[in-house]
């Protein structure tokens, strides 16, 4: 088995997944490295991150010098294929024209989706954060807690490598020993913003990111993840050799042809493949899922995009997992005389509460950092520290005016010169040049920190997508319509980090030249520009007020399940990804537990 | 998921100054595509036609090197092709290039003009000293004279993309200190000298 056509593919599979990134990959690998035969279908292209990986081109190489563009939104050697904020012949729409109330989608279209470009961060919801509501009132309690997905998540840091430390700080969780690889050193700027940022409070550790700052354990992991299973564990163990550490290099939004950070392709699908039990189907765009006459799924219909042909897919079992918005509007365009309102939407609540991460930035020049002799700092491709939300007890006594909390994510140093230009003073107006903007320059590169705050939202009633009723894509698929809305919980948050920046700065001995927005509204990104989104088919305690169980489970239809960000009761600020894989398999090991039952 | 990193990535070692195009913005039709060839190496021209004429170029190339002169650490925006990327840049088909592509195209019109009045000559036959003294005219104190308004965009506009035009070459980023894009065995971290100066040593250890 390996990559099939639709003519080549099997009559029927046990399972189908449909979508190939962080859930995708992980359900297809539980699965297959279990046994059961599972069809993946990718709705982009085949994807080679070892050739088509920029590892160390430089800008001067790339089109306008490497800037983002419509086509590339991230830049030109950003990994991401076939789309960005837009994907061609796959729009989408708002039903709102005022910008605040709109909602922006990035998708790809290759195999791994998302996962070959993202920031790697990879940091676990803590108990607080699947019982929100029991804390605060707002929002939803997950039906599961933080101890029903510990295990899961001490798998998946295991298979994929996440680099990081364990600090013993409040709702963040630590993990076991033999869980973790070891964190890489801090840069000069992260020093200096660690030792400023304790005046104000805000603690300064290692971040998790899914990167291999030493080899994986070949020896020890396999045999703990596959227990008993002696060919999956020879097969993880040869993947895990193919894998490099990472040699401090090239930036992770790239990709990585040396397999040393997390991507699907690099991760997941190839051991999946190994087994013999898994056949990818690409360039396949999934129009609906199936149901016979009893309202059991019996697989999906989904377009050849290269022949323009439309083929079904059959299965046992059908795993949505193509991202939280996608896997939405697959359900609602599944209309049947059973599901007249779409598959497994009985409570209305399929598209609804969709959640992003709250973003605002705020940056500044710090003199202490200038003219500083260099070093090479490229370090792991992105962050090597972060500060986790500080101000829990605050928070919980109401003195902040606003329910939930943030983590810090900043940049400082000397990374590659790109499309902006480096910093001058240009001071009293006059642009500089000549042989004073050369050495302004050489003085000031590197002397900048940038701050990120990414909050959680609190789901509402607004914020929902649905099937726009007059617009279809290229392929004749009813689209989605977006509409949104932030509460104050989310602009004051967003005022609150960027009055802290400011702080920050000023700690830092840097000063800020303009005043952070107190009314957050214009400090607040738009909704679904940190491209953490979601929400859509919550998992709940009872089917009339949650689209799954908490076995990620339809209530509606027992043979589907949504194995993406989907499920999501709510979204902690925490990056989503390491929890969407953590569930991917723990949904993934229900299905085979029920399907040995005979129940599936 | 990126966007995380992506503001980062965007400000890592860099100052304020944004050249972004915004994202949201739809394909435009000539552009190189959702899906190009990242791999291979791409000279200004490959995906889309250089509009400036002749003269321009000349005009362009000599103000170029008035921003960026050559100096001890590293040789002069033209000698770096630098007038390639403005070119590639002006000519592009997406949005906010355009805009780009007006301003330039006024400025340098401008700038051949005062030239003229000024010196009797077109900017790019102007002696040394008169380019000099053209450029520190398009360099005032802000607010700038209603007659110098678009003058001092055109030449801001133009000064920034000589410097990510220099900036981002093998040369220019020499000249800045940019040490990293070479494999490493280990990540040691900063120096131990540079952490001492700034007073981190308390800070190393978590």
């Amino acid at each position: 088995m390996a990559f099939v056509t639709p003519s080549s593919a099997l009559d029927k599979y046990d399972v189908i997944v449909v979508g190939s990134g962080a859930a995708g990959g992980q359900a297809a690998y539980t699965l297959t490295m279990a046994g059961a035969r599972v069809l993946m279908l990718e709705a982009g292209r085949n994807y080679d991150p070892q050739a088509e990986t920029p590892m160390f081109q430089t800008n001067d190489q790339a089109p306008l010098r490497g800037a983002g563009t419509p086509d590339k939104p991230f830049g030109f050697y950003d990994a991401t294929v076939g789309g960005g904020w837009s994907v061609p012949g796959e729009p989408y729409t708002n039903a709102s024209d005022e910008s605040e109330r709109q909602f922006q989608w990035w998708r790809s279209r290759m195999l791994g989706g998302r996962t070959n470009h993202w920031a790697r961060h990879s940091l676990r919801n803590g108990p607080y954060d699947f019982k929100p509501r029991s804390r605060d009132g707002l929002g939803f309690d997950w039906p599961i807690s933080y101890e029903d997905v510990a295990p899961y998540y001490d798998k998946v840091e295991m298979l994929i490598g996440v680099y990081g430390n364990n600090n013993g700080l409040e709702n963040t969780p630590d993990s076991p020993e033999g869980c973790l690889l070891p964190p890489p050193k801090a840069r000069i700027g992260e020093l200096l913003a660690k030792q400023r940022g304790r005046s104000l409070g805000i603690p300064v550790i290692p971040i998790h990111r899914a990167v291999l700052s030493a080899p994986l354990d070949h020896e020890r992991i396999p045999a703990k993840l596959h227990p008993g299973n002696l060919k999956a564990q020879r097969i993880l163990a040869g993947d895990m050799r193919n894998r490099a550490a990472c040699f401090w290099a090239t930036s992770c939004g790239r990709g990585c042809a040396i397999r040393a950070n997390y991507q699907s392709t690099t991760v997941h699908i190839p051991p999946a493949m190994a087994t013999g039990n898994l056949d990818v189907l690409v360039d396949a765009m999934v129009r609906e899922v199936t149901v016979d006459s009893s309202g059991k799924a019996t697989g999906v219909t989904y377009i050849d995009k290269v022949r323009k042909q439309e083929h079904h897919a059959s299965a046992r079992v059908i795993v949505l997992a193509a991202s939280a918005c996608e896997t939405a509007r697959l359900l609602l365009n599944s209309k049947s005389n059973h599901f007249p309102n779409g598959l497994a939407n009985s409570s209305g609540l399929v598209g609804k509460y969709i959640m992003d991460t709250v973003g605002a930035g705020w940056g500044g020049q710090i003199p202490l950092l200038e003219n500083l002799p260099s070093y090479n700092e490229d370090g792991a491709g992105g962050l090597h520290v972060y500060a986790p939300w500080w101000l829990y007890k605050q928070q919980l006594a109401g003195k902040l005016g606003f329910a939930r909390g943030y983590h810090v994510e900043f940049g400082t140093g000397k990374g590659m010169p790109g499309a902006n230009a480096p910093y001058v003073s240009d001071a009293g107006g006059r642009t500089v040049f000549g042989a004073k903007m050369k050495e302004e320059a050489r003085r000031y590169y590197g002397s900048h920190i940038w701050f990120s705050g990414r909050g959680e939202m609190i789901p509402n009633e607004d914020s929902y997508c649905e099937i726009d009723p007059k617009v279809v894509d290229t392929w004749g698929i009813p689209v989605l319509r977006f509409n949104w809305k932030w509460s104050d919980h989310e602009t004051r948050q967003a005022a609150h980090m960027q009055r802290t920046f400011a702080d920050w700065i000023t700690a830092m001995g840097g000063t800020n030249a303009k005043q952070p927005d107190a009314s957050g509204k214009k400090a607040i990104s738009q909704g679904g520009y940190v491209i953490h989104e979601v929400g859509g088919t919550i998992m709940g305690s009872a089917p009339g007020s949650s689209v799954t169980n908490r076995w990620s489970q339809t209530w509606d239809v027992p043979n589907v399940f949504v194995a993406d960000g989907a499920v999501f009761a709510s979204n902690a600020d925490k990056n989503p990804t390491l929890t969407i894989m953590a569930l991917a398999w723990r949904a993934a090991d229900r299905i085979l537990e029920e399907m040995s039952r005979g129940n599936l | 998921m990126l966007a995380a990193s992506a503001g980062v990535a965007l400000a890592r070692g860099m100052g304020q100054i944004d050249l972004r195009v915004p994202g949201s913005a739809p394909s435009a039709r000539d552009g190189y595509g959702t899906d190009p060839d990242i791999i291979r190496t791409h000279a200004p021209g490959d995906f889309w036609p250089l509009t400036l004429t002749r003269a321009e170029r000349r005009a362009v190339s000599a103000l170029c090197d008035v921003i960026i002169p050559a100096d001890d650490r590293s040789p002069s925006a033209s000698a770096l092709h630098v007038p390639d990327f403005i070119d590639e840049w002006i000519s592009a088909p997406y949005a906010g290039h355009g805009a780009d592509r007006t301003l330039v195209n006024a400025g340098l019109a401008w700038l051949d003009a005062e030239s003229r009045r000024r010196y009797g000559s077109a900017f790019a036959r102007a002696t040394d000293a008169q380019r000099l003294e053209l450029c520190e005219a398009m360099a005032p104190e802000a607010p700038p004279k209603s007659e110098l308004e678009l003058p001092s965009k055109f030449f801001r506009r133009v000064r920034n993309l000589t410097m990510v035009g220099f900036f981002t070459t093998p040369a220019g980023m020499k000249d800045l200190g940019y040490v990293g894009n070479v494999p490493l065995a280990r990540f040691e971290g900063p120096p131990a000298d540079l952490i001492a100066r700034l007073g981190l040593a308390d800070e190393v250890a978590w």
